[in-house]
């Protein structure tokens, strides 16, 4: 197991901030909006260099995404912020015919997914908005899994013309990936190369695969890791080239295992190459006050249940 | 003034002409709203805007129109046709299996003139102030148009986007209202009420101006009014007064032709009723 450490931890949403920041000043068409969340989506360094390319929208959302729409047609590369409960369920319809169906360049930005949110509880946790993304014609969805990572999936999403869904998070977490990385909307990060099993995971749950990877090792498994950041498209090639060689899979997201990454791969692997599949994700469910750690722990989605579903998954695979 | 307004009447007659034909050749559609703002469209694309048929979705130099209640697309195809968008023979695909004349209007067939899909009500006026605020930052001077209609301000995002436009100072913005008074289950008045919209729209910080949406020489008159008001820190609302169905003796004033077809004899009693000028698609 190819070794990670960190020496820092940091969110998710800070990484966004810094990769809006650099953006904008990459691209003098870069723009910024918020739903009253300037805060939390860490937009104060892009709003104190360009002031007048900022727009606060107050608590609106469904204008801001019209709004957003808008700014495409002059040529701006407007970038959405709130929640991601506030950027996509209520705003479904908003970016389904102002942004989608009109082929409009919004970089749906969206903080504090899923459980990790903590303690606001399950009207702030949607687990339900990459399937809602995902289900968009044309729309990219793109979840990461730490500081650098994130930084830089915003500065390539200003680079990339087309609507995009990007997902990050509140907690700190560890900040593991190179940080001059060169983000590719589409293709998959190898984390760790092995061959008894593949794990692919999303988001937060990155972090959590190489620890569950670290523990299968030493329980003489060896894993394969691969980071699917780009949840749509799917990088098919990687997820198969995998499978052909371990021929069992499990999928981690912190998200309803309804509608997201895991049945991306399921799609897949049914039609092409039919393998053995475990899902760690939340089980049809809202989530619930708490700390981060605690929701994780409960709703099933720790190193430990990577590691067991593993186990599960390679007995099934008669492995 | 790029035509007179008897010009500007006789294209309106032809317009009103292809949008009872579009709707009666598919069997589907929305005739009533399209009538009641043939003269408007007219107005705007024939004499109001400054704006070029050689389409680019930048629009950057010249005005931009938005339609929100994208069902009423008869009239809005009709006026981009007429005015040179696209060829007039293009209208007899409206509705139809693989037209760029979706049901209701698109970007997604590439469709020249059209900048944003609508149908969905409630959105036109955010991506207007969008667009609008785009050429702010582009220093670009021209201005933006969009038309709703006044059952579609029963959508709570119209609200957002009628907070935020004064606040932001959106002023090289005319939002124009389709005040017709019916939507598909009757009256408005009886459905949800409207009250009134002028103290609405100006108690939430708009220059409000009415006009007669009916009335060529008024509406001209309004729009090139509402002209001299932008760039005063304010946006500006057409409050238009229209009749639904204007135009056609028997679909006027009533809700009930919102949203259908006339059959081979409502068609030729239509058509009977509204002078060809500039020959039939």
């Amino acid at each position: 197991m190819k070794k990670y450490t960190y020496t820092e931890k940091k969110d998710t949403r800070s990484g966004f901030g810094a990769g809006l920041l650099e953006a904008g000043q990459k691209n003098p068409e870069v723009v910024a909006l918020c739903a009253d969340l300037v805060g939390s989506l860490k937009m104060d360094a892009f709003i104190k260099e360009f002031p007048e390319r900022f727009f606060q929208i107050g608590i609106a959302e469904a204008n801001m995404i019209g709004i957003a729409a808008g700014l495409t047609i002059g040529g701006k590369v407007p970038f959405t912020g709130t929640f991601a409960n506030f950027s996509t369920g209520r705003v479904y319809d908003q970016i389904r015919q102002s942004v989608a169906y009109s082929n409009k360049n919004v970089k749906i930005c969206a903080s504090h997914a899923g459980l990790t949110l903590g303690e606001d509880g399950a009207t702030h946790q949607i687990l339900e908005d990459i399937g809602l993304m995902k289900m968009l014609p044309g729309m990219t969805v793109i979840n990461t899994c730490d500081y650098n990572q994130t930084k830089a999936a915003t500065i390539a999403i200003a680079e990339y013309e087309g609507p995009v869904y990007l997902r990050f998070g509140r907690p700190v977490i560890p900040v593991f990936t190179d940080p001059d990385q060169k983000f590719e909307i589409g293709k998959a990060w190898m984390v760790n190369e092995g061959t008894d099993v593949t794990i692919v995971a999303t988001g937060h749950m990155v972090w959590k695969a190489i620890e569950a990877g670290e523990q299968l090792a030493e329980m003489g498994i060896d894993a394969e890791i691969i980071n699917i950041h780009t949840i749509k498209p799917l990088d098919e090639a990687a997820i198969l080239k995998s499978l052909k060689k371990t021929g069992c899979v499990v999928t981690c997201e912190e998200h309803n295992k309804f509608g997201g990454l895991g049945e991306s791969v399921a799609r897949l692997l049914s039609t092409e190459l039919p393998s053995p599949q475990e899902f760690v994700a939340v089980n049809d469910s809202f989530g619930e006050s708490g700390t981060p750690d605690q929701l994780m722990t409960k709703y099933g989605l720790d190193t430990i249940n990577i590691v067991e579903a593993v186990q599960k998954v390679m007995k099934r695979a008669n492995k | 003034m790029k035509h007179t307004i008897n010009e500007l009447e006789d294209i309106a007659s032809q317009v009103r002409r292809d949008i009872v034909r579009m709707v009666h050749g598919c069997q589907s559609g929305h005739p009533g709203g399209s009538l009641g703002c043939a003269d408007f469209m007219t107005a705007l694309y024939f004499d109001v805007m400054n704006h070029t048929t050689d389409f680019k979705m930048d629009g950057i130099g010249e005005d931009l129109f938005f339609l929100s209640n994208g069902h009423i697309s008869p009239v809005f195809y009709s006026a981009l046709a007429r005015s040179g968008y696209f060829e007039v023979s293009e209208l007899a695909t409206f509705r139809k299996l693989n037209s760029r004349l979706q049901g209701h209007p698109t970007t997604h067939e590439h469709l020249p003139g059209i900048r944003i899909a609508s149908g969905s009500l409630g959105q036109g006026m955010s991506v207007a102030i969008g667009a609008a605020q785009a050429k702010k930052l582009n220093k670009d001077h021209s201005l933006v148009y969009v038309l709703l209609g006044d059952g579609e301000l029963q959508e709570g995002q119209n609200w957002e986007a009628i907070m935020y436009a004064p606040h932001n100072k959106v002023d090289n913005l005319i939002a124009s209202i389709d005040y017709n008074g019916q939507q598909i289950d009757g009256p408005t008045e009886k459905v949800l009420s409207l009250e009134s919209l002028q103290a609405k729209f100006e108690a939430f910080g708009w220059h409000v101006i009415t006009s007669n949406g009916n009335d060529m020489a008024d509406i001209v008159k309004a729009l090139h009014y509402a002209k001299t008001l932008t760039g005063k820190g304010k946006p500006i609302l057409n409050l238009m007064s229209t009749i639904m169905g204007n135009g056609v003796d028997f679909m006027m004033g009533s809700h009930k032709w919102h949203g259908i077809a006339p059959n081979d004899e409502q068609l030729a009693a239509a058509l009977a009723q509204l002078p060809s000028t500039l020959k039939d698609y």
